[in-house]
């Protein structure tokens, strides 16, 4: 970065707003990038995105061809990572299963995120019986184990992508929704909403312009961290047969179909049970760094 | 006055939140799409058989009764019957719960016995290398999905070392050779002495035991750093260092004493998670507990044991969250 642009953001007398606005998020950026163990996990989650999103174009094999007469082979220079019970290339059933795992986990966030959002500042903003309905219904979906209810609704449904994204789905908002509520509780009573309000702006603007906004880095720490979680959960379901279902590549149910060659094709199961472990772990390092840095008085 | 009042409103919330439970377990009943009575009668039943059985099952009556006469059936204990066992899943629960439980517990003790050490070393020494290490170990154990641990622990105890004995709870030596009283096998052997018995248990809990111990282990080592940090920051560490006490005196007398309350509420949190470990690991170790059974009963669509399942796990965990709250009133001064 030039000199000049560095000191543009760095200014201590920002001529706009915008100025001032990107001046802060570089010195934010310049706190994370001190934290190494933050860094290797930011760059390790861009890895496995990118390299599931570029899939097709990092391996010409075809993630769904058998071959039985090389079934279970050794990791050899045409099969990086073996080949699975039914000759299946491992290597590219676990880039093409970085789609299914990854982006069930990015649908699950998308679905929860602004839905515990929306839920927790209308219960803090409007409070009294809504609050009260609202939080009740919240306590009641924590109540259940994610993994245990996550399973029941499947079972109900019937296994596959969909229904485990949105069983994961129903079981992930209440955090979400009390976080959001809490950072309401704590904003609502303060004098640039009274400001507002004096303006004449309504509930739903000042919920929509003024709160939302200012609960969305406690919400993206904790989004982060639990994506770790969610990534377990959506693998576990897998795992048990319960989530994305056979051929499909999807990283827990590539080990539920190796785990009986544990004892002597090792790598069969690990290869993806390492896949999901790098992208659990990459998560909670940059989830640890962003909360340093955006949520530094919950410490830890 | 006003604890008495926030207590009343957590006792009040009691009712509310189970009857949501059941609620939810209800609905979730309802929308199978498998037919509860033709998973009875079967599909070549004619017609008017499986009209009666529908009657008979309460099934034609319109949804808000069906749900009361499941509350009453309820609270009677009853569960209905698993079609995969046979039994009243009230029966099959009480015969796999203590196995769940003896693996959970023994799991809390050993993450306990790690996990709240390390914390407070990497609290004391904040910043440092050991610090920094105990941080990746940690965040290690929770990234790593509990059934890949599990599958990787036996491939290097039981087939690589030899070390651990294979899967299950029992070998088939002592099987059923233990009078059953509390179903929880280490008190069982040891109460009737059966002193080989009781060896037999332990080295078959050993290793799913550890495998669920080290994910929680993670947590309550992040968690007890965190109080600790926090605690030692207090002005009455200042006064017992200038009074001149030892080190040792000081971390754990004054700094990890007054984080007790907060960490049982941890701890009982833990536990509540533990459950859920639980489901995954059992599979791996055919351990013989509810999460056997559970996933036993999902793959054979059985509503009846899997619905029954999945309350009592609900319910152990509300009564486990209720515990951390109470304790965390009943300990700490501050919030009397």
């Amino acid at each position: 970065m030039s000199a000049s642009s560095r000191d543009w953001l760095l200014t201590e007398t920002p001529a706009s707003r915008s100025q001032a606005a990107w001046g802060r998020r570089y010195r934010l950026w310049l706190q994370f990038r001190s934290n190494p163990l933050a860094m290797a996990g930011l760059v390790v989650a861009l890895f496995l995105i990118v390299i599931s999103l570029a899939a097709p174009l990092l391996t010409s094999q075809d993630p769904g061809a058998q071959d039985l007469a090389h079934r279970l082979a050794r990791p050899s220079a045409q099969h990086w990572f073996g080949t699975d019970e039914l000759g299946r290339d491992i290597y590219a059933r676990v880039l093409f299963g970085g789609r299914v795992t990854l982006g069930m986990v990015v649908a699950i966030v998308i679905l929860v995120a602004p839905f515990g959002l929306a839920i927790g500042c209308i219960a803090g903003y409007a409070g009294g019986v809504w609050d009260r309905l609202l939080m009740r219904i919240t306590d009641v979906f924590l109540a259940f184990p994610r993994l245990v209810l996550a399973l029941a609704f499947v079972a109900a449904l019937r296994p596959g992508v969909t229904s485990a994204v949105a069983a994961i789905a129903l079981t992930a908002w209440p955090p979400y929704a009390r976080l959001a509520r809490a950072e309401t509780l704590g904003l609502r009573g303060s004098d640039f909403v009274a400001a507002v309000r004096i303006t004449g702006a309504s509930g739903g603007r000042i919920v929509l312009r003024h709160i939302a906004p200012l609960c969305l880095p406690s919400l993206i720490v904790r989004v982060t961290l639990d994506m770790s979680s969610i990534i377990l959960t959506v693998a576990g379901l897998g795992f048990l047969g319960m989530g994305a279902q056979p051929p499909a590549p999807e990283w827990g149910t590539m080990i539920a179909t190796a785990r009986r060659f544990i004892l002597e094709q090792w790598w069969v199961p690990t290869i993806p049970g390492i896949a999901i472990f790098l992208a659990s772990l990459a998560f909670n390092l940059l989830g640890d760094g962003l909360r340093d840095v955006l949520d530094p008085k919950q410490g830890g | 006055m006003n604890r008495f009042r926030s207590l009343a409103a957590t006792l009040a919330s009691i009712p509310i939140t189970l009857f949501g439970l059941v609620l939810i377990t209800f609905l979730i009943g309802r929308v199978v799409p498998i037919d509860p009575v033709l998973a009875v009668v079967g599909d070549r039943a004619p017609q008017e058989v499986v009209e009666r059985t529908r009657h008979e099952m309460g099934l034609d009556q319109p949804l808000p009764q069906q749900f009361v006469h499941y509350v009453v059936e309820l609270a009677q204990g009853n569960l209905g019957r698993s079609v995969m066992t046979s039994n009243s899943v009230t029966t099959d629960i009480a015969r796999f719960f203590p196995a769940t439980l003896e693996l959970s517990s023994v799991a809390l003790i050993i993450a306990t016995l790690v996990g709240v050490p390390l914390g407070v070393y990497a609290a004391v020494r904040q910043g440092s290398w050991i610090d920094q290490t105990i941080r990746v170990v940690c965040l290690s154990g929770h990234s790593i999905p509990v059934f890949v641990l599990a599958l990787l622990a036996l491939l290097i105890f039981y087939a690589t070392l030899g070390w651990a004995p294979g899967p299950g709870r029992q070998d088939v030596l002592y099987q059923d050779m233990v009078p059953q009283v509390t179903g929880v096998l280490l008190i069982d052997a040891a109460l009737a002495q059966d002193w080989a018995a009781l060896r037999d248990a332990i080295s078959h809990l050993a290793l799913p035991a550890l495998v669920l111990a080290a994910f929680n282990m993670a947590y309550i080592a992040r968690m007890t750093r965190a109080f600790m940090l926090d605690s030692l920051r207090g002005e009455y560490i200042v006064t017992a260092r200038a009074k001149g006490l030892s080190a040792t005196a000081i971390i754990w007398r004054h700094g990890f004493g007054n984080i007790l309350v907060r960490l049982v509420t941890v701890l009982a949190l833990t536990y509540a998670g533990l459950l859920e470990g639980a489901v995954l690991t059992e599979t791996i170790f055919s351990w013989p507990g509810l999460g056997q059974y559970l996933t036993g009963s999902l793959l054979n669509a059985d509503m009846n044991a899997v619905l029954g399942a999945t309350l009592v796990v609900g319910l152990s965990y509300v009564i486990l969250n209720l515990f951390a709250d109470l304790m965390y009133r009943v300990l700490d001064p501050r919030v009397r």
